[in-house]
């Protein structure tokens, strides 16, 4: 696909990444180019290398890159702190989001927005700016005002944060989001929320990875391109109907194309 | 862990307030005996009951032993090698500030303490203590005005003797411990709060205790009295330069609360710990205990310490009156070679008392962080409760954590409640702050005072952005 002409420069370009932790190979070789308006998704068993590879995109110290480079507009950010890739405009929507006992969840989401706003030059918003603003995205995953007096996640529902999540990416605009599993946990109406969230927020400048093992999330937000992996690879790449084929064949289906490379 | 390492070089923090103050001082000679406590006696005019105190009290420190139950290392004190009487020189009655030496008030400044009439501090009232006299007591005319007394304890002495008589050493008796005993002896000055009858104290008053003299220890003592229905937010701040040597810290504090009365007792404690190898800093023991005397009384205290190579404290409540209140908010953040060893005692002795401890303690680099709390039901505290809860937080691997909880029941027909955990800074909490554009930096001090939280929310207002700033400044530093 990557031979396609295009009309800009690409948002995200991973060259032949390996990583490991604590000496053991994780991600073997993968490349991945993301350019602006695309969606891509990366399906695959657990353990396949799905999550680390999108913890590595955002910087998770416990991984080492063995070999390979990201770019994200061109530039290298391999070196770059997790902090650093966030304000340029790299969003990682967790799977499991991180519960933090006595943070308010407004001031977090504050800190956060002023931290990406100040690196976009932007004026940095005082609590009675900030509220008005997040007034406005708390609409887009329907989402009710005391989630904000909370604790940054604490005894939130599994949807509640995962639309935590869809907060943040509304909050923060980036120009990339890889949303990893955010449609496991979820039912059918919580699904619904977070999708059209996800579509409101994306636009033509943007590139959106999801993770996922389910068609059902891909029904509501349609890929351009679906990623197999499977041991650190990505074993197969094709359109949206790859995922249609893979739920009606499963991951065993997969296997053969590792025989055939 | 890497990122373990880089919590603990973040937690390094240069010490703000370590300049020394160049002042002619007058210090009497090193060393304690009968004739120095009649000298300091007789330096400060004071009558003939309150030296018999301090002569009763050192017969009685001179038989005691130092205390050695606390999980407490440190090199034994020569009580000998201290000067336990040094005053900045000025003239000799000062009857405004505009006498006050300026370098003192630059150095109050300094510390973000203003005392002059244009810049003070609009809606609190500061009594400033240097080495071991009171330096100024802003807002007195206008605290008089509603029959409030805040003044230096010598002060008092002097213009309240029949108060001082009364209720000196009533809470804490000369012979309660070798710290208040010694204290008892040598005390220099401290503060002095009355609250009248239905009066709430109109602003807030605090205290702020600066040592600069290396070779001399400070001794203050404070007393606060809560006539029926009234009350009182009282502060206190610390803060002394950095010095190779410990200089020995060893305060008093009483509070009497009468019916209906309530006080609440703020600290923010920051006196210089040493540096990063332990040598300096302040050995900090304290006594502080309220006594709850009247019904439906309420003593609260709340501290933050910070500072300190040593901190022993146990700040307390004697409950008697029927249905009084007792409450301890605290937190404690030691570092690099910091040792603390501090909770509380909620006595109860009036039925339907009611207690609340929250301790937080954290702890970094090499240091060693207990909290040691003791509740005790008397026979008579039939219907009363507590709740305690103690939490701790560690940061890094070499720094410990200890809780000591002793419980004491002699009364059937009461709860005692007995919550503690243990946490640590994790990886992934640190990593989800960071992929939110959070340094990492801000990242660890958003966590800690998260985990503070609790004891923030009883501080005052403007101490509460104060402690909450203070532990950012001793978190952030170095990193990478």
């Amino acid at each position: 696909m990557q031979s396609k002409m295009k009309e800009s420069d690409p948002i995200l370009e991973v060259e032949n990444l390996s990583a490991s932790t604590d000496n053991l190979p994780i991600l073997k070789g993968v490349s991945l180019t993301v350019y602006p308006g695309e969606i891509h998704a990366i399906m695959g068993r657990n353990g396949c290398g799905k999550s680390t590879l999108s913890k590595i995109i955002a910087g998770h110290p416990s991984y080492n890159i063995t070999n390979g480079e990201i770019k994200f507009f061109g530039e290298n950010i391999n070196s770059l702190e997790p902090e650093e890739r966030s304000q340029s405009g790299i969003f990682l929507g967790f799977q499991y989001p991180i519960e933090i006992p006595g943070v308010s969840n407004l001031e977090f989401l504050r800190v956060s927005t002023n931290a990406r706003r100040k690196f976009l030059n932007k004026e940095e918003l005082d609590t009675f700016d900030f509220e008005e603003l997040v007034k406005e995205k708390l609409e887009i995953v329907k989402m009710d005002h005391a989630f904000l007096s909370r604790s940054v996640n604490q005894g939130f529902s599994g949807g509640e944060k995962k639309r935590n999540e869809i907060l943040q990416m509304a909050l923060l605009e980036p120009k990339i989001a890889i949303l990893d599993e955010t449609d496991s946990g979820l039912d059918i109406d919580a699904l619904r929320i977070v999708a059209s969230g996800i579509k409101k927020i994306s636009n033509a400048q943007t590139g959106i990875i999801l993770i996922t093992h389910y068609q059902r999330l891909l029904d509501e937000i349609k890929p351009n391109y679906v990623h197999v992996m499977s041991d650190g690879q990505i074993i197969k790449t094709g359109e949206s109907d790859l995922a249609l084929e893979l739920e009606e064949k499963g991951y065993e289906w997969t296997d053969n194309f590792i025989k055939e490379t | 862990m890497v990122n373990e390492n880089l919590v603990q070089e973040s937690v390094k923090e240069p010490y703000k307030y370590g300049f020394v103050t160049d002042i002619e001082t007058e210090k009497i000679e090193k060393g304690l005996n009968e004739d120095i406590i009649k000298l300091i006696s007789h330096k400060k005019e004071e009558p003939q009951f309150l030296l018999d105190f301090r002569l009763k009290a050192f017969k009685k420190w001179k038989k005691m032993k130092e205390p050695d139950w606390a999980a407490l290392g440190y090199k034994k004190i020569d009580y000998q090698d201290i000067i336990y009487y040094s005053a900045p020189k000025q003239k000799e009655k000062i009857s405004s500030l505009d006498e006050v030496d300026p370098k003192l008030l630059e150095t109050f400044d300094k510390l973000g303490i203003p005392l002059t009439e244009q810049k003070k501090l609009t809606n609190v009232a500061v009594d400033a203590v240097f080495d071991s006299v009171s330096i100024a007591t802003t807002f007195r005319e206008e605290l008089a005005e509603h029959g409030v007394i805040f003044c230096s304890i010598s002060e008092a002495v002097k213009n309240h003797a029949d108060l001082i008589e009364k209720y000196l050493g009533t809470v804490v008796p000369t012979s309660d411990n070798y710290f208040a005993a010694l204290n008892s002896a040598v005390f220099s000055d401290g503060s002095f709060v009355y609250i009248p009858k239905g009066v709430t104290c109109p602003m807030d008053l605090s205290s702020y205790f600066r040592i600069n003299s290396g070779d001399s220890g400070q001794f203050e003592r404070t007393l606060i009295i809560a006539e029926e229905s009234s009350s009182v937010s009282y502060l206190e701040g610390c803060t002394a330069p950095m010095f190779d040597t410990n200089t020995l810290h060893a305060a008093v504090v009483e509070l009497i609360a009468l019916d209906d009365a309530s006080i609440k007792y703020s600290t923010v404690q920051n006196w210089y710990a040493g540096n990063e190898e332990g040598i300096g800093g302040i050995f900090n023991f304290v006594t502080k205990r309220g006594k709850c005397l009247g019904k439906r009384s309420k003593i609260s205290w709340s501290q933050v310490e910070t500072g300190s190579a040593i901190t022993w404290k146990y700040p307390s409540c004697l409950l008697l009156g029927e249905e009084s209140v007792g409450e301890f908010y605290s937190v404690a953040l030691t570092n690099n070679l910091q040792q603390a060893d501090t909770g509380t005692k909620m006595i109860h002795i009036g039925p339907k008392t009611k207690s609340t401890i929250v301790s937080k303690g954290i702890s970094a680099g090499n240091s060693k962080n207990s909290y040691r709390g003791l509740v005790k039901m008397g026979t008579k505290a039939t219907g009363s409760r507590n709740y305690s809860q103690c939490d701790s937080m560690l940061i890094g691997d070499q720094a410990s954590a200890n809780t000591f909880p002793y419980i004491k029941s002699q009364q059937p027909n009461s709860e005692i409640e007995h919550e503690a955990t243990t946490c640590r800074i994790s990886e992934d909490q640190l990593f989800y702050l960071q992929s939110r554009g959070i340094e990492f930096e801000e990242a660890v001090s958003m966590m800690v005072s998260g985990f503070c939280r609790d004891v923030f929310n009883q501080l005052p207002m403007e101490f509460a952005a104060e402690a909450d700033k203070l532990l950012a400044l001793k978190l952030e530093g170095s990193v990478g």
